[in-house]
């Protein structure tokens, strides 16, 4: 004989305070038995609703630019292609072009803004050599292709790249219209001269780019290329009013590169 | 066969008749490949038989874990919790860090450590070939951290054979 209607009631009544209660009673009745293990920021990492940068192409010069490109490429252990440790490890030249490790680099205006250019442009515009970059997209479009989500777009705008997951596809290179993404077809230890230790390196087939430096930025310092361009490059938050970024887009035109592609790119150029 | 004695085929056409083997298979034969194959699959248990292979020793004894005070010389988590799940907890930084820039951990007891291998681990435990490589070889596993984070080991006693490439 099985249990009758009140017996059953009861039952079903007890088991739903039981089900809703429980957990909460064993964290009252047991604490400390849950593990604490969590992740936070550091302590004095820079946020920002939407990072963005300014070049300001009237302070920077040539030897600010190279400057900058140092800078990075020092923090970053970039690869020199052209220039291996080891002599034997030198390639050829259309291979140095073909196998260069770009995450700033400098551009003609005709290159970094075609379309823009015309026969009888500004005489200063033939001499400037532009600091170029990862535009860090607010609409990416290797962020859209990529297959294992290795790039990506945080909350803050900067577009990641997690090489971890990084399969070598290169569909991000073809989609990138600004070429601020380069493959590593070599393993690129023999041609980084000076190491930072505290920077990994990269593989042999995976794609890299700039990072706006997010592991500088999370521990309260500003990107490498920003600090040594002495005022030519500003970096901030575009989500704030009373930035550095929002105060130089409001007072002076800025270009973008290839803006007409509809990608938002996020770095600016008063020139 | 029909009833008018006539073996026929699948097809229903007259046939011959079908002929059965007088043996399914060789036993000599058979037995001896078997013995072969049985020889062959099992021959790395018989080479190692009666040697004594080592097991990993890995040592704690680097130069910044002896100058912590006795008390302090804990990893980020017990002893076990990190023999067993270290790999498990370096896959959790890794996404924390690239992923969502959480860069610090903070460990079962509520104390704080930033979550880098190159950074963090391989302060301490600087000496990679031995603390690492040991298991590692023993156990035939091969983990690719080393293809790009350094492992800032000074002077470098064997060549993990798991990742000679």
């Amino acid at each position: 004989m099985g249990i009758n209607r009140r017996e059953f009631l009861r039952l079903a009544g007890l088991s739903t305070l039981l089900g809703l209660g429980g957990k909460t009673a064993f964290e009252l009745l047991a604490p400390g038995q849950l593990e604490a293990q969590q992740y936070v920021p550091e302590p004095g990492a820079f946020k920002a609703k939407r990072w963005a940068m300014v070049v300001d192409m009237r302070k920077l010069d040539e030897k600010t630019a190279h400057k900058c490109i140092n800078a990075c490429h020092l923090t970053h252990n970039v690869p020199d292609i052209a220039n291996p440790v080891n002599p034997a490890a030198a390639v050829s030249p259309e291979e140095q072009v073909r196998f260069r490790i770009k995450w700033l680099w400098k551009e003609d205006f005709h290159n970094a803004f075609p379309g823009d250019e015309h026969d009888n442009l500004q005489e200063k515009l033939h001499h400037m050599k532009f600091l170029v970059l990862c535009n860090h997209c607010d609409n990416p479009p290797c962020v859209r292709v990529c297959p294992t989500k290795a790039t990506f777009r945080r909350p803050d705008g900067m577009v990641m790249m997690d090489m971890h997951r990084c399969i070598g596809c290169r569909y991000c290179m073809a989609a990138c219209p600004f070429g601020a993404r380069s493959f590593n077809w070599r393993d690129p230890r023999p041609y980084i001269k000076e190491v930072n230790l505290n920077y990994p390196t990269r593989e042999i087939g995976v794609v890299e780019k700039c990072t706006f430096c997010d592991e500088r930025l999370s521990k309260g310092q500003m990107p490498a290329c920003v600090e040594a361009s002495g005022g030519a490059l500003i970096f901030g938050d575009l989500g704030d009013p009373k930035s550095k970024v929002r105060d130089q887009l409001r007072t002076y035109f800025t270009l973008r590169r290839k803006a007409h592609l509809g990608t938002y790119p996020q770095v600016y150029y008063i020139v | 066969m029909d009833h008018n004695g006539n073996y026929k085929n699948e097809f229903g056409w007259f046939a011959d008749k079908p002929k059965v083997p007088k043996k399914l298979f060789n036993f000599k034969a058979v037995f001896i490949g078997v013995v072969i194959f049985v020889v062959l699959v099992t021959s790395p248990l018989w080479k190692n038989l009666g040697q004594i292979i080592p097991g990993p020793d890995p040592q704690l004894n680097t130069a910044a874990i002896m100058k912590l005070p006795e008390k302090d010389r804990t990893c980020v988590e017990s002893k076990e919790y990190m023999r067993a799940n270290h790999m498990l907890l370096l896959g959790e930084w890794r996404d924390e860090v690239v992923r969502d820039a959480n860069r610090d951990y903070v460990n079962s007891k509520g104390k704080k450590y930033l979550a880098s291998l190159s950074n963090n681990c391989m302060e301490c435990h600087s000496n990679k070939s031995q603390f690492c490589d040991q298991c590692h070889n023993y156990v035939a596993v091969v983990p690719n951290c080393w293809g790009c984070h350094w492992e800032k080991e000074k002077e470098k006693k064997q060549v993990a054979q798991s990742e000679a490439k």
